[in-house]
Formats: structure tokens, C-alpha cells, sequence
């Protein structure tokens, strides 16, 4: 139903006048209201809070618990008011739906509670404006990752059977589940402190005799530190390749930049190792060690905090790059400058450009350490500039990278953009599929409609009740405007998969076939969605009956029966009944002929020939036309 | 420091920020100024002499209308969203659009209260001569007294339009056009290439099924 506009129904009905003298067949019938009443008051008890509205304005939403027969359920006699015992606050945006059309969040509300009182009256939250939508998924994926965090610490119970190596993997990831795991944790944590120490004290000069050379502590206890060294890197080995084993995916695991550190951290030593002590190389190898400082990054295993920090560099890329693009461009507009500026003067250590380019950097960052000093008049007045520029320049990008950080730090680094893409799709999804709903509704209503007009004309009051009427009038109503088009246009509405197959056959078939044994397969080929076929559109296949993957031209074909006999009742060979079906709008004129023409069904329709293909679906729908036929 | 003027600093932010469309000229906040526009219809008595409708359906539509245009005012946009959630399957624009110019019959652009019921009274409570006047209105859309092929394959367009895509049988590029042939050959006595209003109202008069039809907007309010 078209939800929100429906007081301008019976405008959009009256707008169908255009539609009439330009059609070729005669209108379907109107559904009218059997028992019209005037529009009233009902009176909403919420927890002793009384809303007040008219049963219209409930109505615009047939498929929720107030706009259903749901709501008798909450019915009290004695009051003559519906009572609901619930949140009288939440109930509030709740109705406001019903009156606006637009569903908001309030924000001082707990977003649990909204939820459930959304549950509760039949609304799905996917229709929240988008006012207050961003709020509303904000707090709902906090909440969310709120509730992860606690699970997450209760998931470290121990699942039973799990194999060695997923509980090594576990315990190399979370080193607090066992107590082997924290020892390891600390061992290994204290062996790269230890390395880290080793390199550094390894440059120290240690003491010497006062007439030699001062050396090193690495080269005056080389055995000691070599090691040292080894067992450091033994240990780090061994740790490795325990994590290869244990991970579950080790080319995964491989590609990891964690992976990458410890195998940076631990080469260099191999490599070292292999080389003999040639000259040559013997410069390449001491270039190695420098890598050696790289086992401090592991320790970013160990730190959260080291964590967030690579992230944001890693985030903050874009900023990163601005400031290095703006900083390079000033820094070459200025050791330009400065270079021209002092050119003239003797002795000056700006050489060239690139020569001027220390100076330039020194200067805009403030740190001046006087190496290189302009002498010149203009070069002093360019300088003064070059400084003053570079503090605003350094100033500009830093906030937002400050800020950067400090927004994924609170955020906890998860990845909420991912999840952010995959609700908005799903918001999305969602909303397509009730907005179809309505479109899918009405080739429902279809399929239903010609069923229960047969009845009306047929029954009694007890049959009609009996089958009970899920339509509200506004969708019947609305479904018979979508009629009223359908036989202006002489088209039906179809979905998509009826569309594709009847475009297929329409390639494949030749010409129409009007032999009388195939005119009664007319009605049962091409019913996909549709309720028969027109004298002037016979041309449909023959052989080939739609695949479509509907199982309702079972109760179709009964149906087609029962109202193609209303309108022939002299006439009851089947060939002819098909043709002529498009009149039960005029039945309202003749019902007088038409009692006795019913009884004389022929044969039930399980035994004609497209329906032994068609196993007759179990469902409602059908028990109830079986009900029917059995007059 | 010298201060710059408002409009100054305010142009120079919307250039920034992308408000400002430099082509059309048009911002974002002008949209804004139509919806302040408020116009109340005239009282319900007089209105009451002025349609068929009883006092309380005058109200049930007021209420409706009020609820989707606080304003008062319906433009042809607002018309158009309406009109197109009635059909969600096709593009119900180009029918809205010569609905609207129907209904606004003092063409100022816009659907006021009285205009909506005045037009709604005619189709719903009006005799079958009112409605075939207000069908033949709407048909002929340069309001010259008479509807030529080409105004008649517009609005057969249009109604064709609103089916959209997805029917049964598959919709044909001709189905139109042979809709608009038969019309004609239905309603065009002295086949002159145009329907005025005396062949329309008598074409209609003598066809079963458009009176039969006609009938039908008896009980929609």
C-alpha cells in the first residue's frame, strides 16, 4: 500500500476518469466498503497515557499491529479503549509514524528499548527518515561493539575438541588464556628487550688502556654479545616458526606485516652468518645489522597502543601526503629563492639549489642550527619569510592528523567503515523489499481477487466471511485503481520473472493457434501472474508451458472455471469458455442466470493434462477452492 | 582589518563548499523559501456551496490534503511523488503532469485547497455530462476545443507509461499508437482528424462500457 499517502487514494481514483474513454473494455468492479462507517475516534491506552486518533490514520498501515486486526487482541471492553502496556515515550514516535509518514529516532531514548518497541508494533526500523537514521545506526553500532566486547572476553572459554594447533594459535593471539601462553608471552618479551639492549650497548665505547685506541664494547667482548645474539635470535626463530605451524592460514599468516618484522628482525643474523669475512661484502653485512633494530617493532605485538598509532599513519595517508606535497613546494620556492638571493656574496655556503634545500628545511622547521647563514640583505628578508611560512605551513595538517588519531583511538581501530557498507546495503535491501511488497501485493491480490469476486457473486455472507479477507479496503481499493490500468492498457502488470519468460516465448512462438483442443491450454500457458487471456491476445505457445516457478496456476485454472461459466451458461463446451473471459464486470447486472450454471462444473481440474504437471500445491488457497467447487 | 561585507564572505563560502551551482545560478537555500508560503482555503461553508461533497467529507479531505502539503499549496513536484507511490511499478510523471494542469485551472502553478475538492466534485459527485467535459479537459491539452492525434498519443503515452516495464503480455512500441488509431475511429464521426467536445460527449454516450464506467466513481468518497 502506498503507505503515507493514503488519504490521497480516492484523489488518485477519481484521477482514473482519464482513463475511461480512452479504454476498450469495461472496468473491473469496485470494491466497496460493506459496511461504510464514519471515520471515528479510537482511543490508545499506553500504560494510562491516552493517545487519541482516527482508525484512518492507523489504517495507512495494514501490515503493523496497529493498522491489523492485530490491535483487537488488545481490546478492552470495559474502557472501550485499546490497552498496550508499554513505553508511553517510544509509543509517541510510534504514532507519529502513523500521522507523519516519517518514523524518528528520539534520541534520549535507550536504543534497545526502541528497538523493541518497534519490534513489538509491527515497524521495521529500515524506515527511519534519514534525519535522525545516522544517530539511530551510530548508537546501534556502538552498541553492538559493546556487546561484542563482552562476548569477546567470555569466547575465551575453552572449546572442546579443539585441535593442538588451534590451541597454540589461540594462545600465541590472546596470551592470556592459559598460563603457558603469558610465559611465553613475557619470555619473549623480555628477549626482544634484551636484543634491543644488546644493539645499542654493543656502540657503547667501553673503557680501555689510556694508550690505545677507545673501543667498543662490541668489539672488546665479542663473544659475549655474539652470544647473546644468537640466543636472541634463536629464540626468536623458534617462535616463528611455532606461529607458521599454528596458523591457520600460513600464506595469509606469510603475507601478515607481523610476519614480515620477525623474518626483517632475524635474517640479517643468517646472512651474517653465511658470509665469510671477506672485505668486499664485509660493508654490505654491517649495512644489515642496522636492520637488526627492527625487533623493536614486535614489541608492537605486545602494545595496543603501538597498534593504533600504525593505523593512523595508515589512515591519515591523505593528510600525510598533503603536508609532505605543500612542505616540498615550499621548500623548493624558497632554497630557490634563497639560492638567487645569495648568490652574490662571497663565500657562501649556498652553493646550489639542492645546497639551499638543508637550510630551507632547517628554517621552516623552526630548529636553525646555524650551519648555514644568509648575508645578504634580501637573503635575511627572504629568510625571515621562509621561517614565519614555515610555521604556518607545519601548523595547517597537524590538527587534523591529531584528531585523526585520537577519533580511532576512541573508536577502537575497529572496522567500521566495513560494517558501515554492509548495514547501508542491507538498509537498503530492505526497504527495496517492502517497497516491492507493495508492487508484489497487488499481483497477490490477483491471484486472490478473481477468487473471492467469484465468491461474492456466488455465496453467501457466511462463505465470504469465512474466507477471510487479509485486504484492507485502502489495498483494495488500491489494487482495483491497479486494475482499472490494466484494462485501459489491455497489459497486465507481471514481475520480473514472468516478464523474461513471456519475452523468451514471445521470440520463440509463431503464430497464434486457435484449435479448439488448445484454446483450453490457453488458460492454463501464460497464467503466470495473470488471470486469463484476451480474445484479441491469443497468441500464446502452445507447447510450451512458462516454467514460471509460480504454483498458483493450479487454483487459476479452477477459477477460470468457475468464472468463465458465469458468463456462458448456455454454453459449456470448454474450447469457447476460454475465449470469452473478460466480462465478469458485467456480472453485476446478470447475476439473475447465473445460480443453476455453477453446479454444472465439469470435471474437477486434476484431471486435466497441464495440471497433472502441475501437482496441486498444498496451501490455503487452495483448500479453499477445492471448498468452493465442492458446491 | 578591513571587514567584507556579508554577501561577500557568504559567496565566497558557497563557491568553497559546492552550494553554489555557478551554472544556474540557483543555491541550495532558495529551495527553501517556497515552503514558507502558507495559503488557507476559504471557509468550509463556502466551500460547501461550491462542491457537492457534505460537510464532513469536506473535512475528511482537508485533513488529507493538509497532512501531505502543510503549505496549502500543492506544486506539480509534490503532485507528481504523490501520484507516483499510487504506482510503483511505472513512471506515472507524464499523467500527473496533465492531471496537474487540469486541476490547476487558474494555471498559477499551483493546486490550492479549492481547486483540488472544486475538481474532485466534478469527477465524484457531478452528472456523467460533467465528467465527460472534465475527461475531455483533461485530453485536450492546449484547451483549443478539440483533441488532436498528437495531444491524444501524449496522454495515451502517459497512461502506457504508468505500466512500466514489467507486463503481460510484453509491452509493444505500437500499443499506443494503435490504441490512439481505434480511439478515433471510435469517436471522430466525421473523421476530420480531431474529437471536439460534441463528437467526444456523443461517442461516450453511446458506448456501454465508458457509461458503465463512469458509474463507477459514484462510491469512491
Amino acid at each position: 500500500m502506498a503507505s503515507g499517502v493514503a488519504a490521497w487514494l480516492p484523489f488518485a481514483r477519481a484521477a482514473a476518469i482519464g482513463w475511461m474513454p480512452v479504454a476498450n473494455m469495461p472496468m473491473p468492479i469496485a470494491p466497496t466498503e460493506k459496511n461504510k462507517r464514519a471515520d471515528e475516534l479510537i482511543v490508545l491506552n499506553v500504560s494510562g497515557r491516552r493517545f487519541e486518533t482516527w482508525r484512518n490514520t492507523l489504517d495507512r498501515y495494514p501490515d503493523t499491529l496497529l493498522g491489523s486486526s492485530e490491535k483487537e487482541f488488545f481490546y478492552n471492553e470495559e474502557t472501550k479503549e485499546y490497552f498496550f502496556d508499554r513505553d508511553a515515550d517510544v509509543f509517541r514516535a510510534v504514532l507519529n509514524f502513523y500521522r507523519t509518514g516519517k518514523l524518528h529516532y528520539p534520541r534520549s531514548e535507550c536504543i534497545t528499548s526502541y528497538d523493541e518497541e518497534l519490534s513489538f508494533f509491527g515497524i521495521i526500523p529500515e524506515i527511519i527518515g534519514d534525519c535522525c537514521y545516522e544517530e539511530y545506526k551510530d548508537r546501534r553500532r556502538e552498541n553492538q561493539e559493546r556487546l561484542m566486547d563482552d562476548d569477546e572476553d567470555k569466547k575465551d572459554a575453552k572449546l572442546p575438541n579443539m585441535t593442538f594447533r588451534e590451541t597454540m594459535w589461540r594462545a600465541f593471539e590472546n596470551p592470556h588464556t592459559s598460563t603457558m601462553a603469558l610465559v611465553f608471552y613475557y619470555v619473549t618479551g623480555f628477549f626482544i628487550a634484551i636484543s634491543v639492549l644488546t644493539n645499542v650497548v654493543e656502540t657503547v665505547p667501553c673503557g680501555a688502556t689510556p694508550n690505545t685506541k677507545e673501543v667498543t664494547c662490541g668489539d672488546r667482548y665479542t663473544v659475549a654479545f655474539f652470544c647473546m645474539d644468537t640466543a636472541c635470535v634463536l629464540i626468536f626463530t623458534v617462535e616463528y616458526l611455532m606461529r607458521l605451524f599454528a596458523a591457520p592460514s600460513r600464506y595469509r599468516f606469510m603475507r601478515s606485516v607481523m610476519s614480515i618484522i620477525d623474518v626483517v628482525a632475524i635474517l640479517p643474523y643468517y646472512i651474517g652468518l653465511v658470509m665469510t669475512d671477506n672485505e668486499d661484502v664485509s660493508g654490505a653485512f654491517v649495512t644489515l645489522r642496522v636492520f637488526r633494530v627492527f625487533r623493536i617493532f614486535k614489541f608492537s605485538r605486545h602494545s595496543q597502543g603501538l597498534r593504533i598509532l600504525g593505523y593512523t599513519l595508515k589512515s591519515c595517508a591523505s593528510e600525510l601526503g598533503f603536508l609532505l606535497f605543500s612542505l616540498t613546494m615550499a621548500i623548493i620556492i624558497f632554497a630557490t629563492v634563497m639560492f638567487y638571493a645569495e648568490k652574490g656574496s662571497t663565500s657562501s655556503k649556498f652553493t646550489s639549489i639542492p645546497a639551499s634545500f638543508w637550510y630551507t628545511i632547517v628554517t621552516m622547521t623552526t630548529l636553525g642550527y646555524g650551519d648555514m647563514v644568509p648575508k645578504t640583505i634580501a637573503g635575511k628578508i627572504f629568510g625571515s619569510i621562509c621561517s614565519l611560512s614555515g610555521v604556518l605551513v607545519i601548523a595547517l595538517p597537524v590538527p587534523v592528523i591529531v584528531s585523526n588519531f585520537s577519533r580511532i583511538y576512541h573508536q577502537n581501530q575497529r572496522a567500521d567503515k566495513r560494517r558501515a557498507q554492509k548495514m547501508q546495503k542491507a538498509r537498503l535491501a530492505r526497504i527495496r523489499i517492502s517497497k516491492t511488497g507493495s508492487s508484489n501485493a497487488f499481483l497477490h491480490s490477483k491471484r486472490n481477487g478473481l477468487f473471492s469476486e467469484a465468491l461474492e457473486l456466488t455465496s453467501s455472507i457466511e462463505e465470504e466471511q469465512h474466507l477471510s479477507k487479509n485486504q484492507s479496503l485502502l489495498e483494495s481499493q488500491h489494487h482495483h485503481l491497479l486494475h482499472c490500468l490494466e484494462k485501459t492498457t489491455n497489459h497486465e502488470f507481471a514481475d520480473e520473472l514472468c516478464y523474461e519468460q513471456s519475452y523468451l516465448e514471445g521470440a520463440l512462438q509463431s503464430y497464434p493457434s486457435q484449435s479448439p483442443s488448445l484454446s483450453s491450454q490457453e488458460g492454463m500457458t501464460g497464467t503466470c501472474c495473470t488471470r486469463h487471456t484476451k480474445r484479441n491476445h491469443a497468441p500464446l505457445p502452445n507447447s510450451s508451458i512458462p516454467t514460471c516457478a509460480l504454483s498458483h496456476t493450479h487454483p487459476h485454472h479452477n477459477l477460470q472455471e468457475l468464472s468463465t461459466i458465469h458468463i456462458q451458461p448456455l454454453n459449456t463446451s470448454r474450447s469457447s469458455l476460454n475465449m470469452r473471459v473478460d466480462e465478469p464486470a458485467r456480472l453485476n447486472c446478470q447475476s439473475g442466470t447465473i445460480t443453476t450454471a455453477i453446479i454444472s462444473i465439469p470435471t474437477p481440474p486434476a484431471t486435466t493434462p497441464e495440471s497433472d504437471a502441475h501437482p496441486p500445491p498444498p496451501g490455503p488457497t487452495l483448500q479453499n477452492v477445492v471448498k468452493v467447487s465442492a458446491l | 582589518m578591513k571587514t567584507k561585507n556579508l554577501e561577500q564572505s557568504l559567496s565566497d563560502s558557497r563557491e568553497l563548499d559546492g552550494s553554489y551551482d555557478q551554472l544556474t545560478g540557483d543555491s541550495v537555500e532558495d529551495d527553501f523559501e517556497l515552503s514558507t508560503v502558507c495559503h488557507r482555503p476559504e471557509g468550509l461553508d463556502k466551500l460547501q456551496e461550491q462542491t457537492k461533497f457534505t460537510k464532513k467529507e469536506l473535512q475528511v479531505l482537508y485533513r488529507g490534503f493538509k497532512n501531505e502539503c502543510p503549505s496549502g499549496v500543492v506544486n506539480e513536484e509534490t503532485f507528481k511523488t504523490i501520484y507516483s507511490k499510487f504506482f510503483p511499478q511505472g513512471d506515472s510523471g507524464a499523467y500527473a503532469h496533465f492531471l496537474f494542469e487540469a486541476f490547476d485551472t487558474n494555471k498559477n502553478g499551483s493546486v490550492s485547497f479549492e481547486d483540488f475538492v472544486i475538481g474532485l466534485s466534478i469527477i465524484l459527485r457531478g452528472t456523467i455530462n460533467d465528467r465527460l467535459n472534465w475527461a475531455f479537459n483533461l485530453y485536450d491539452l492546449n484547451k483549443d476545443g478539440c483533441i488532436t492525434k498528437e495531444e491524444m498519443m501524449d496522454i495515451m503515452k502517459s497512461i502506457y507509461d504508468m505500466m512500466g516495464k514489467y507486463t503481460y503480455p510484453c509491452m509493444q512500441d505500437e500499443a499506443p499508437r494503435e490504441h490512439v488509431e481505434s480511439f478515433f475511429q471510435k469517436m471522430d464521426r466525421n473523421n476530420d482528424g480531431v474529437v471536439t467536445i460534441d463528437e467526444f460527449i456523443e461517442s461516450c454516450q453511446k458506448d456501454e462500457n465508458i457509461m458503465q464506467s463512469m458509474q463507477l466513481f459514484d462510491n469512491v468518497i
